[in-house]
């Protein structure tokens, strides 16, 4: 049990007259090696939920817990608790300040008071988690693509060894390869066990590679289950302005359509269904 | 002879700090009324080719035509790149001034026009975006798709026979992507105008009447959305994609379905698959 | 966290003041600052107040307003009139404590300093609050037009305001993002010396120029495609035309600096 959320709510500029209610009333807990998906369209609060996670904000009420501790605690211990929680940002590429990789990827943990051969370490193990080539590490970071430069900058949080990763639409703006890299490398993370939430507004995503989503909706927490689950009330996704996968869009029209097929999420699955829906129909009328 | 409103005739293009080409002798024509996808990963040479095709790079060898105008001669300089008009990616990085009218008006003010035309001519623009109702906020108080109209408004007062579009949605969520390919297909069956529509998400492409794939530097494939995404395994090989429904209709076919290859969206597929019925 | 800067904004209503010229409300600012810099004696800055308070009933401005555009002045108005109580020369002792006397001209100077100064801020917020900052922009370049001649650029002047007013809120945001972002990394902006504090901007800095290079070479670009090069030929969308309304303000004004002057 990482992150329990309890009845955390947050008000942006309370008492003056911008004053809004970005969160309410949200309750719900992140489970262990779980890959959460949070979705919801723009101002939707999903971003500053992700902030609450780490103390960046503080909830007008409510608590946020991290393996049974309160982040906001007064004392000593609220930095390394916030900490076990690794965020990266949109567009997090833009944040890169040192002269070589390897230095901006010891920012955090350095940060953290680690020195000499244990920050070389992390270091050198976040680095091989991002699947760059290996003279990179001694390069600027400016003299990378687009792509590169994220991969770097998320190597800069998984130094620090969060126990919970939290990325902020982390494919956003890359091309059809940067996006596979990328999914390729939250795909391995996941199964080395590492909790991770994944900011997204991107549906197919989500239904490749989440095991349960949280849908935001006005700063409520609309739905939370299985991505299954979720895409299967398309019509309340519809009208909080979200669309639904692909594959779970035909499924529906095929059904209005007469044709007897399950939500499915990807191709393969629902190629699958297809066909056998074709050959229980044949066996009918036959 | 074909009419031709953009053609890129062997053209390469080399940038001063690199030894490669970027584009390498690519022989192009835009059909007028016409709207092309690009295709291609980063570093293809489709951003390159877009610049050259509005006269903001000059080719190292070959030509580009405007309209009939070489992108050679500078006297045509202006007349070019009002003809062909460029939206580019990030929508904070276009716009100039921080009222929406202003902004709408620079490049009219740019090219000359009599200030008492500007009126009329910014608010048909900002309606052809359906804008109009912002004439007055400030741009950063705008959502990335509301942005991108406003840079395509800008474009649009000046009266281009052509826009082209550098993966100007790429950084927009899916509400504003589709506010912004819905906006410019909108133009280019009501107005005519030619597009190029340059981007990395293959649903668009497949609605577009013409895609063409670069691959470092040269056009590798040019047909329609449907012959293109036929070719699943070269797309791959380049590290690109085809939009979802491409690919299942490859599984079912690979089942013995007869599914037309014409069904790339979700109600084509739809109907093709209860067809099988 | 950066976001307060609210002095002298733009506040959108409808009034003559308003709609007067920007070249004519520029012009008459800088008369008012110069008459505001003849006034020698407190009573001379009754046509001063009376003008302002005027002028602020014509721009349908609330006065509380214009007040609180002072907050942010407080403390070098009290510095200030402390500074001319305490230090200036005068025979006339009011109030005499150990080593420092307060004389009665060190008191007369102090105010007309301290009044000196709210009306300055007050009479250029008129201007900044009245006009937006576009069409500020615009007046400006068109007074200063006629020395382009002698090369003075003008034209690129009002261009790098408008380009400045339209990134600040952008550029703000930034800073407020990659600061976060480097919070979440453990960078730690609020504690430390002033040397450390110093060396912890650079996470900061760094990014947020690389950032404001990379849209000042893609907004150049956006420009050249939109036709841009320089002030030659160039149009505009605002025709800038004197109208009577402009004629009285000149004329209020000017009575103002010649009771002044009369006064003293």
């Amino acid at each position: 049990m990482p992150i329990k959320i309890e009845h955390l709510s947050h008000v942006y500029q309370p008492g003056s007259p911008f004053q809004s209610d970005a969160l309410q009333d949200i309750d719900f807990t992140i489970e262990d090696g779980e890959l959460l998906a949070l979705i919801g369209h723009t101002g939707s609060g999903k971003s500053t939920l992700a902030q609450h996670l780490n103390g960046l904000l503080t909830p007008t009420s409510g608590r946020v817990l991290v393996d049974g501790e309160d982040i906001n605690q007064k004392g000593a211990n609220r930095r390394a608790l916030r900490q076990r929680v690794g965020l990266l940002f949109q567009y997090a590429e833009y944040q890169l300040f040192e002269e070589t990789v390897y230095k901006d990827i010891a920012f955090g943990p350095k940060n953290q008071g680690l020195t000499g051969d244990e920050l070389d370490a992390r270091v050198r193990e976040a680095f091989a988690r991002v699947h760059l080539p290996e003279d990179a590490l001694q390069k600027s970071p400016f003299d990378l693509s687009g792509g590169q430069m994220r991969r770097v900058a998320l190597a800069g949080v998984i130094a620090m060894h969060p126990r919970v990763l939290v990325l902020d639409e982390p494919i956003a703006g890359l091309d059809p390869r940067g996006r596979d890299e990328l999914t390729e490398i939250i795909n391995e993370l996941h199964q080395d066990g590492v909790t991770m939430v994944i900011i997204s507004h991107n549906m197919d995503d989500v239904a490749r590679i989440a095991t349960r989503a949280a849908v935001l909706h006005k700063g409520r927490l609309a739905m939370l289950g299985t991505p299954r689950e979720i895409f299967s009330r398309g019509d309340e996704l519809a009208a909080m302005g979200l669309d639904v996968p692909q594959t779970v869009q035909l499924c529906q029209a095929l059904r209005a359509g007469g044709m007897d097929v399950p939500d499915c999420l990807t191709n393969e699955e629902l190629c699958d269904a297809i066909c056998r829906a074709l050959g229980k129909e044949a066996a009918i009328h036959a | 002879m074909e009419d031709l409103i953009l053609r890129a005739d062997n053209v390469s293009y080399a940038y001063e700090d690199s030894e490669g080409m970027a584009v390498r002798g690519v022989t192009l024509g835009f059909r007028t009324g016409e709207m092309t996808a690009v295709l291609g990963h980063n570093g293809s040479g489709k951003s390159t080719l877009a610049k050259l095709l509005n006269g903001l790079y000059i080719p190292t060898e070959g030509h580009v035509t405007v309209c009939g105008m070489d992108t050679q001669e500078d006297e045509h300089t202006w007349d070019i790149r009002r003809s062909a008009g460029m939206v580019f990616q990030n929508p904070d990085n276009q716009l100039v001034a921080s009222i929406v009218r202003d902004d709408v008006a620079f490049g009219l003010e740019n090219i000359g026009v009599p200030s008492a035309q500007m009126p009329a001519r910014i608010e048909t623009a900002l309606r052809q975006v359906e804008m109009l109702p912002f004439i007055d906020r400030a741009p950063h108080t705008l959502s990335g798709g509301q942005k991108q109209r406003i840079a395509i408004a800008g474009i649009l007062a000046m009266q281009p026979k052509a826009l082209i579009l550098d993966e100007s949605t790429a950084m927009l969520d899916p509400r504003g992507r589709r506010e912004v390919f819905d906006t410019v297909s909108r133009l280019n069956r009501e107005q005519g105008i030619t597009v190029v529509w340059i981007t990395h998400f293959m649903e668009e492409a497949a609605r577009c009447d013409r895609v063409v794939v670069m691959d470092d530097g040269q056009v590798v494939m040019d047909d329609t959305p449907k012959a293109v995404f036929s070719q699943a395994e070269r797309l791959r090989a380049m590290r690109l994609d085809v939009p979802p429904m491409v690919a299942l209709g490859d599984l079912l076919r690979a089942r013995g379905l007869p599914i037309a290859h014409e069904a790339m969206d979700v109600s084509a597929m739809a109907q093709e698959v209860l067809k099988c019925r | 966290m950066l976001k307060d800067i609210t002095l002298g904004q733009y506040y959108p209503v409808e009034s003559p003041v308003h709609r007067l010229d920007p070249r004519v409300k520029i012009l008459l600012t800088i008369a008012f600052i110069v008459g505001v810099f003849l006034v020698k004696s407190l009573l001379g800055f009754l046509p001063v107040i009376v003008f302002i308070v005027l002028a602020a009933y014509a721009s349908h401005l609330p006065l509380k307003l214009l007040a609180k555009g002072l907050k942010p002045l407080r403390f070098i108005l009290i510095f200030t009139f402390l500074l001319n109580l305490f230090f200036s020369p005068g025979d006339t002792v009011l109030v005499h404590v150990w080593r420092i006397q307060i004389t009665l001209e060190g008191l007369l100077t102090a105010l007309r300093f301290s009044a000196r100064l709210i009306f300055l801020v007050t009479g250029a917020s008129l201007l900044t609050l009245t006009t937006p900052p576009v069409v500020l922009t615009d007046g400006l370049e068109r007074l200063l037009s006629p020395f382009a001649k002698i090369g003075f650029p003008a034209h690129e002047l009002a261009m790098m305001m408008t380009i400045a007013l339209r990134f600040i809120p952008t550029l703000l945001e930034e800073a407020d993002k990659i600061m976060k972002a480097q919070m979440a990394r453990g960078a730690d902006f609020e504690s430390g010396n002033i040397i450390q504090r110093a060396k912890a901007m650079v996470p900061l800095l760094v990014p947020l120029f690389i950032s404001a290079f990379r849209r000042a070479g893609d907004l150049a670009m956006a420009m050249e495609a939109r036709c841009y090069h320089g002030g030659e030929g160039r149009t505009r969308l605002r025709i800038l035309k004197l109208t009577r309304a402009d004629a009285v303000a000149t004329l209020i004004t000017a009575a103002m600096i010649a009771l002044v002057a009369v006064i003293g």
